[in-house]
């Protein structure tokens, strides 16, 4: 779907991102109650603001293709076709999780939709990432692999390491920053001396682009071209998506270091009203159809809780399986 | 029969299981062109072609991480740490990401990934060239762990690591590279989890990998002339450890000395002689005891560096002491 896209196709992929997005911010706003009341433990990472950056990118790949992700994943993972019901559970340490309870909200993995895996130590996953990329070299496959990590994976070493090697032997990744800017409670500015971090691509020898991450379809414009480029043995891109989490770090977090004047700012620059706006307006997609996706993402939510909360607790037994094979 | 040397053996493995199974690759520092640092992976770009053994840059992280990423997609990496020190800086792509890969996932993948590690001191290489580092890893569930000290067993541990669907680190001490040895002919694996009875005897059992286990063989033959009966016991691997068959031994002697080339604090050493407590107790004759380095760094001078590595006169000083019924410090 580009701007000057029209047509019965343009609409459907039009209301498919547009679903994509809603469903991730509803399914994070439900996570976020859940937390409050108990039902979710141990601590999660919600990616509310960012859904545009996960959507867009994820909306360009073939089956074969494969991601890793941060800790703050959920959007990525429901953007990669994972079904909502066993993330849900996952979450919530369930039997019927996409990793049978063990991992949980930091180790999201479905293999079977192309995850690898969500990595909860910042950087981790560019280097598995890679190696991703290096197999479809090997293999001859034309499959590429996106590597979603935030700002401040960026100052971690197995992002250099990774970026060198990946310009080294040319791999069919695409390095995607989400760009939220703050590493943890730390703003930008304060934990590295340049701001467009795109320039770092420069030094691993690929280009580095900047996109708004927070319009979907300059963001799939964008990671289109890098998946592309990879595609055809070109090698690899890094694309800095700038965006902004409308909530705290983790959940002991009320991010009351972020200005409120800055806050304001990113919510009126919200990625899912923006879409709507651009649905409604420039390829004439009727209001009703747009609330039809958000009736029925709503709903698709309270299944996938349903789901999970009946799905059992894993049973003792569970302790000691899949250590080795 | 054919007689090679320790380092050949290694390069015999990776061969013959690249050219059974298209999908072993290699990868590393200088292993591709150069044939490796200790010339242990010579002629093997030249058999198999550069997508398959690659040359990385000095990035430890990126290694062992594109190891386990090709992994997930069904290649059988073989990965070389060119010293067993520089884990240190992959430490987090091995105890994080590796060994957890398949447990947290609930089983999704499996996570085929053998790491090469050069470990050992004796050569004069210092503090962060010289560690033998396997006991660093034995807190982390999830790798498998083996220290093959002969040709023949660096041929068939190494093998076996690369076809177990599973992480194995395999440690290969660089003082042992020109050892020679016979290596059967044909087909060698040896599972993980055997230990090889190396001598039999009925009055000492002593445990030793690698180095130790070369210094451990002279020792019970300078005992031997003493009238002491030494069964010394190579475990192979540490993960999975072979117990029954210390167990075996230690029924029938009664006795055990642990001798390895690190300090005592956290290791294999260390954990054996409590397993031989809690279920040999009834059968032992005197307390378990530990040959093991002192807690320093390793020294550089050759002086300092000799001492610090446990020696055959230390091995057969302790055996004296036990079968004496005298107790040894531990930690020294």
């Amino acid at each position: 779907m580009t701007e000057g896209g029209s047509g019965a196709d343009t609409e459907t992929l039009g209301l498919a991102l547009y679903r994509k997005m809603v469903e991730i911010r509803l399914f994070e706003n439900e996570v976020q109650r859940l937390f409050l009341e108990g039902v979710v433990r141990g601590t999660t990472h919600l990616c509310q603001g960012q859904e545009a950056v996960a959507v867009g990118s994820c909306s360009v790949l073939r089956p074969g293709d494969t991601v890793t992700c941060t800790y703050r994943g959920h959007g990525v993972v429901l953007a990669m076709g994972s079904p909502m019901n066993r993330t849900m559970a996952e979450i919530m340490g369930r039997s019927g999780g996409l990793c049978h309870g063990k991992g949980g909200s930091m180790h999201l993995t479905d293999v079977s939709h192309g995850l690898l895996g969500s990595f909860a130590i910042v950087g981790a996953g560019l280097p598995v990432a890679n190696g991703a990329a290096w197999s479809a070299q090997v293999l001859k496959t034309d499959a590429v692999t996106l590597a979603f990590f935030g700002d401040g994976a960026t100052n971690i070493g197995a992002f250099h390491e990774s970026l060198n090697l990946a310009g080294a032997w040319a791999l069919p990744v695409v390095f995607i920053c989400e760009n939220n800017l703050y590493g943890e409670y730390s703003p930008l500015r304060l934990t590295t001396p340049i701001e467009d971090l795109s320039m770092r691509a420069s030094s691993y020898g690929m280009p580095g682009l900047r996109v708004d991450g927070n319009d979907v379809l300059a963001v799939r414009q964008v990671v289109s071209d890098a998946v592309d480029r990879a595609r055809a043995g070109n090698g690899p891109t890094f694309v800095e998506a700038l965006t902004y989490r409308h909530r705290g770090h983790s959940r002991t977090d009320p991010a009351k270091y972020r200005p409120q004047e800055e806050v304001d700012q990113w919510l009126a620059r919200d990625p899912i009203p923006r879409f709507e706006a651009l649905l409604k307006e420039r390829f004439g997609i009727a209001d009703e159809a747009l609330l039809a996706v958000r009736v029925s993402s709503e709903n698709a939510v309270q299944e996938a809780i349903k789901w999970a909360t009946a799905s059992p607790h894993p049973t003792e037994e569970a302790l000691l399986t899949d250590v080795f094979v | 029969m054919t007689e090679m040397t320790y380092r050949q053996a290694a390069a015999r493995a990776i061969a013959e299981e690249m050219a059974r199974d298209s999908r072993v690759v290699l990868l590393g520092e200088d292993v591709a062109a150069a044939g490796g640092v200790f010339k242990a992976t010579e002629g093997l770009l030249a058999t198999f072609g550069p997508e398959r053994v690659r040359d990385t840059p000095i990035s430890e992280q990126a290694i062992i991480g594109a190891a386990i990423g090709a992994s997930l997609n069904g290649l059988r990496p073989v990965a070389e740490l060119m010293f067993a020190d520089f884990a240190a800086v992959a430490f987090d792509q091995i105890a994080n990401q590796l060994a957890k890969y398949r447990y947290m996932t609930g089983g999704q993948v499996k996570v085929p990934v053998t790491i090469r590690l050069v470990g050992g001191a004796g050569l004069g290489f210092g503090a962060q060239h010289s560690q033998a580092t396997e006991n660093w890893f034995l807190n982390i569930p999830g790798l498998q762990i083996a220290t093959p000290g002969t040709p023949a067993d660096l041929v068939g541990v190494l093998k076996t690591a690369i076809r177990c669907d599973d992480p194995v680190l395999v440690f290969e001490h660089k003082a042992l590279y020109a050892l020679k040895g016979d290596v059967p002919d044909g087909e060698v694996l040896i599972p993980l989890g055997s230990a090889a009875v190396v001598i039999e005897g009925t009055d000492l059992t002593i445990l030793a990998t690698q180095l130790m286990r070369q210094r451990a063989q002279k020792a019970a033959e300078a005992l031997k002339a003493r009238d002491v009966s030494v069964e010394l016991i190579d475990p192979r691997s540490l993960v999975p450890f072979d117990f029954e068959t210390v167990k075996r031994s230690v029924k029938k002697t009664g006795r055990v000395l642990v001798v390895q080339e690190s300090p005592f604090a956290g290791s294999w050493a260390a954990t054996t002689v409590g397993q031989v407590v809690a279920e040999c107790f009834d059968w032992l004759e005197a307390a378990p005891t530990v040959v093991c380095a002192p807690k320093t760094p390793i020294p550089f001078a050759e002086t300092l560096e000799r001492r610090w590595i446990p020696a055959e006169q230390d091995i057969v000083e302790a055996a004296m002491q036990l079968l004496a019924g005298k107790r040894a410090a531990m930690a020294t």
